[in-house]
């Protein structure tokens, strides 16, 4: 008993109480953005506010047992974990259930589980296993292959279960990468296939050729020692430009409808006003819905059970995508940017935490949980107030839902074993 | 570098979002206005709209149920072709109708209520009611409308309308499509007469679906009635009034002079006050307001402003007297007209000479009011100062200025003072032969009639009146103390008595001796006042106005009247008849003078009216002949023509 109390001191209690602040937060919207009526009972498993009280109850359950499990166990067993998540994966295209369009569910009786929400821990314990062993070197193209075909197996299967927003969750492990010693030239890569994509798509192929030339005549003047030869610069302008022709070929054959128009929508370039019209009620009205629930809240909101726009349903799958929108309305700015700053603080801390682990697996994990919630934090929120294109994926700890409530709580929880293991390590 | 790539990101992409927070929320957002919220269901409840009763008890205007078809473009599902044709039937529109007025609707706002068809009939309102449901974003909106009890009146009573979006940024209590008062009482009363509608704020989903009150309702409210109001109109006398200002233009204001409440006020030519209501409402309002001829709601009554002519010379004898400048036997010769040294300033009629003040007034003489009205300006060393003691004279006869009654039209006339004249000619570049023309009510004076008729209250009541309304009561409420008021002129009580003397002799052996009624001791004046217009530029003379003051009987006074009568030629000639018959209708109740009355309704002015657009030269005054008409006139012409009576 006494061994016991004087371990749990070492949880850290910060990343704890954020995490709480979150669920607990999360249910309140839950509950005012599901209930209809009269609120009976909290606890009518009828209803979606019902439900998600009971996961949250055994999200309490799930914690203890994590944090119950030997430390060395998920380092140990991470593999197995992995290849147990990505089987879950595969049997969805053999026992899967449909629901809007995306194979990604297990039904079994009136319960669904999606287990692309635990693929995400699985492969973060993967990868944390992968890289701290020690005869990974990231520098190596041998590993660098080695390790992206971690994450790229759960994505690409998910990918083909049609659900195109979990898949963007694994881009998150590059952070991981870069941190753990991925060169430099990725991410300048990386960051230059960005600008060169939204160019092509925004202002066509000619001017992202230019600003292509532009740039690369800069960097080949300025640089005046150990120039490489102009050969090569020739070769980068022509993968660039064909880079950026390929986006738009991508955009415009690749794309389903939907998701073009998404984009679309995200770089204004939909000029024809009859098609706006259209687009407003179809891909856009989500977005429309909720940037206004989110205005109409101003500084305070209109108060807990109060939104006009929350009580009358007027932004479709606000208890999950959307659920910041109840935030804005409800609680108004001084509620939307506690939640901002109490998700940028647990991310800090996670980061913070995972910087002063002596074991390489435990940091390389923290690390993973750190840029996993962040991109669900950035693509998330920054969704719901337009400032990204469409993707649907959940707000940690806050969306509706049991699987991906569990599976954050779990991917956040071995994450606080670990750290509280960090004295015994050596 | 490499540990601090996602810490940087995160706190760069969490400025970035509190950034945009506050853009959403706190710089780009109105503070919350329910009315603006579309998730809310503004349900209004509109309440009875006061009656209006006449000064005998008589109801004047009611009110009838209205049905308006509302739009909230924003809520509008497309209608394919066949629903589109229904929609359009049921509401009698045609289809280019239907997407004018959705998109003037839109142009209004996508969030808010607009009329799409107003006031339908109640017929048309039972069919559309059953099938409204199928079309998203319109609704049936029920109001009141007024009902008229009388065609008399429209000038007085007024109208309502559609309130314009200038008025609903300036009092947000109105939406659009409500009605509000445009003229007449409804107009000035506006707030008493409306009460205060209630409302119903009620939950909608997404699906524009009711889901319930709002907060349970704790904002809703129920309508308050607005207030029954009577008016100091006597229908009869005002009826009376209208019946003889046909086929003529005038205006005719009667006052009781013992509370300041208006009894008739009439303008020729009128219409009927139903032709403002309901669907018919704006092209008949297009079709009076856009009649520059004939101008039916430009009230004469109060906003015609003439030169007052001769009435206006018993102010010049007041104002003589109390600045001492003549004697009451004072007599003064008349060779037909005033010289000025060998230059005559002004001309006159035949009548004996000399003559004091009595015959003055009886005769009308413009000689002793020249003399008067010079006397009363030279009297002081500047011919300025004088102007100006004389100027506030006049005006403490409610002249010169507004009345600041509860009449929502009005004029202020004019009573010229020394800077008035400093201005015209230069300073002190000028004196009383330059401005002659105020003695006998001509030159720079105007008023208009209900000042005219005030005129005579006050000089009825002998040195006060009480500033007209037309307020009589209000239901719970009383009305304003500035009407209670007694308002005192600055020529004492004394001097008044010779001068209704020579009112009442106007009657007696002055120009008004045929306009006697038996049984009532009439005091009167009578005035012509020529006039001209611009014909093709050039400055072209008219038939004279025919003006008439009255009051009577001679002691304590219960009615003052001023009569006008644009081209009518001589004061007694059509003025003067009208004030005497109005008169004796109002004392006694019924006309004896039935030569009077039958002369007024078979004589016409309406070719007096065409001369100067007939692009024909023509004659003036005594070179024409009255144009006659039958008394009970048949009428033959047709719906169109007979928007004016």
């Amino acid at each position: 008993m006494l061994r016991e109390n004087h371990r749990s001191f070492k949880f850290d209690w910060i990343t704890i109480v954020l995490f709480l602040l979150l669920v607990v937060f999360g249910y309140l919207n839950i509950l005012s953005a599901s209930h209809i009526g009269e609120i009976t009972s909290y606890f009518d498993s009828s209803q979606l506010y019902g439900k998600h009280l009971i996961f949250v109850g055994l999200t309490f359950v799930l914690i203890i047992l994590i944090v119950s499990v030997e430390a060395k166990f998920y380092e140990r067993f991470a593999s197995v974990i992995y290849i147990v998540a990505m089987i879950a994966l595969i049997g969805l295209f053999l026992f899967g259930k449909d629901v809007n369009g995306a194979r990604s569910w297990y039904g079994i009786g009136s319960m669904t589980i999606q287990p692309s929400e635990f693929a995400k821990f699985a492969t973060a314990l993967a990868v944390a296993k992968f890289i701290s062993d020690i005869e990974t070197n990231m520098k190596t193209v041998k590993d660098q292959l080695k390790v992206a075909a971690i994450i790229l197996i759960p994505a690409i299967l998910i990918l083909l279960q049609n659900d195109a927003g979990s898949t963007i969750v694994y881009l998150a492990f590059f952070f991981v990468f870069y941190r753990e010693g991925l060169q430099q030239v990725y991410l300048i890569i990386a960051l230059s296939l960005i600008i060169l994509a939204v160019l092509g798509l925004k202002f066509g192929v000619l001017i992202s050729a230019i600003v292509t030339l532009l740039t690369l005549a800069c960097v080949y003047l300025f640089r005046r020692k150990n120039k490489d030869s102009i050969f090569n610069y020739i070769i980068a302008l022509i993968v660039c430009i064909g880079f950026s022709y390929g986006v738009k070929l991508f955009y415009t054959h690749g794309l389903k409808i939907h998701q073009q128009n998404r984009i679309s929508l995200w770089l204004r370039l939909e000029k024809d006003p009859a098609k706006l019209e259209r687009m407003k009620k179809a891909e856009a009205y989500n977005l429309i819905q909720s940037e206004e629930a989110i205005s109409s809240g101003g500084l305070t909101g209109k108060g807990f059970l109060q939104g006009t726009r929350t009580t009358g349903k007027f932004v479709p799958e606000q208890h999950t995508d959307y659920i910041f929108s109840t935030v804005g309305e409800e609680w108004g700015f001084l509620g939307t940017s506690l939640v901002v700053l109490t998700f940028v603080l647990l991310i800090i801390r996670i980061l913070y935490l995972a910087e002063a682990q002596k074991s390489q697996f435990s940091r390389v994990y923290g690390y993973g949980v750190a840029s996993i919630l962040f991109i669900h934090f950035t693509i998330n929120i920054g969704m719901v107030m337009g400032l990204i294109p469409t993707v649907g994926i959940p707000l940690p700890f806050f969306s509706y839902g049991g699987s991906g409530l569990w599976g954050f709580t779990i991917l956040l929880f071995i994450f606080v074993k670990l750290d509280s293991n960090k004295i015994n390590e050596w | 570098m490499r540990k601090i790539l996602l810490l940087t990101t995160v706190i760069f992409v969490g400025l970035i979002f509190i950034a945009r927070l506050f853009y959403l929320q706190v710089y780009n957002s109105d503070a919350y206005d329910i009315f603006e919220d579309t998730a809310i269901k503004k349900e209004y409840n509109y309440p009875k709209r006061g009656y209006v009763y006449d000064r005998n008890g008589q109801l004047l205007v009611a009110n009838q149920p209205s049905y308006d078809v509302m739009v909230i473009p924003r809520e509008v599902s497309p209608l394919d072709s066949l629903e589109l044709e229904e929609f359009c039937a049921l509401l009698k529109i045609t289809k280019e109708d239907y997407e004018k007025k959705l998109n003037k609707a839109k142009n209004y706002s996508y969030r808010l209520p607009s009329p799409f068809v107003p006031q339908l009939s109640k017929k048309d309102y039972a069919v559309l009611q059953e099938k409204m449901r199928k079309f998203e974003g319109f609704y049936i909106q029920k109001r009141s409308l007024r009902s008229y009890q009388t065609d008399i009146g429209a000038n007085v009573l007024g109208d309502l309308g559609e309130v314009n979006r200038r008025t609903i940024k300036r009092k947000p209590y109105y939406k659009l499509g409500d009605l509000i008062g445009k003229q007449g009482i409804e107009l000035s009363y506006e707030d008493v007469l409306r009460g205060v509608k209630g409302i119903k704020f009620i939950q909608k989903d997404r699906h524009n679906k009711n889901i319930g009150p709002y907060k349970d309702g704790v904002f809703d409210t129920l309508p308050k009635p607005g207030k029954d109001i009577t008016i100091t109109i006597d229908s009869e006398l005002q009826a009376y009034g209208e019946q003889l200002m046909k086929h003529k233009r005038g205006g005719i204001v009667a006052i009781d002079p013992k509370s300041g409440e208006i009894l008739a006020m009439v303008t020729g030519p009128s219409y009927n006050p139903n032709l403002l209501v309901g669907r018919e409402r704006n092209k008949n309002f297009n079709k009076l307001f856009r009649d520059t001829i004939n101008m039916p709601t430009f009230d004469r009554g109060l906003q015609a402003q003439y030169a007052p002519g001769s009435p206006f010379k018993v102010i010049n004898a007041l104002i003589g007297l109390q600045e001492e400048v003549v004697e009451i036997d004072e007599k003064f010769t008349c060779r037909m007209g005033y010289y000025y040294g060998s230059r005559k300033l002004t001309g006159c009629h035949h009548h004996r000479s000399p003559v004091d003040l009595n015959t003055g007034i009886a005769q009308s003489c413009n000689a002793y009011f020249v003399n008067v009205y010079r006397r009363i300006v030279d009297k002081y060393d500047d011919a300025g100062i004088g102007t100006n003691v004389w100027a506030e004279h006049a005006k403490s006869f409610g002249l010169g200025n507004y009345l600041n009654n509860d009449l929502p039209v009005g004029r202020k006339g004019r009573i010229p003072d020394g800077d008035y004249y400093d201005r015209q000619y230069g300073d002190n570049r000028w004196g009383s032969t330059y401005t002659v023309s105020n003695a006998i009510g001509q030159g720079e004076v105007e008023a208009t009639p209900i000042q005219l008729a005030n005129m005579a209250a006050a000089i009825g009541n002998r040195g006060y009146y009480y500033t007209p309304h037309i307020i009589k009561h209000i239901e719970g409420d009383s009305i304003p103390d500035k009407f209670k008021k007694r308002k005192y002129t600055s020529i004492d009580k004394k001097h008044f008595e010779p001068v209704i003397q020579g009112m009442f002799d106007v009657y007696n052996k002055g120009t008004a001796q045929t306009l006697r009624v038996p049984g009532i001791e009439i005091c009167g004046k009578t005035g012509t006042a020529e006039n001209f217009v611009k014909i093709d530029g050039v400055k072209t003379q008219l038939t004279d106005h025919s003006i008439f003051v009255a009051f009577a009987p001679k002691e304590n006074p219960t009615i003052a009247i001023a009569v006008f009568v644009e081209n009518g030629y001589w004061g007694s000639r059509f003025a003067g008849r009208m004030a005497s018959l109005m008169i004796e209708k109002y004392i006694k109740g019924h006309i004896t003078r039935t030569d009077l009355e039958d002369w007024i309704l078979t004589h016409s002015l309406e070719n007096e009216y065409k001369k100067p657009y007939s692009g024909e030269p023509f004659k003036i005054n005594g070179q024409t002949t009255l144009q006659v008409i039958d008394k009970n006139p048949i009428m033959i012409e047709t719906k169109e023509q007979n928007l004016i009576n």
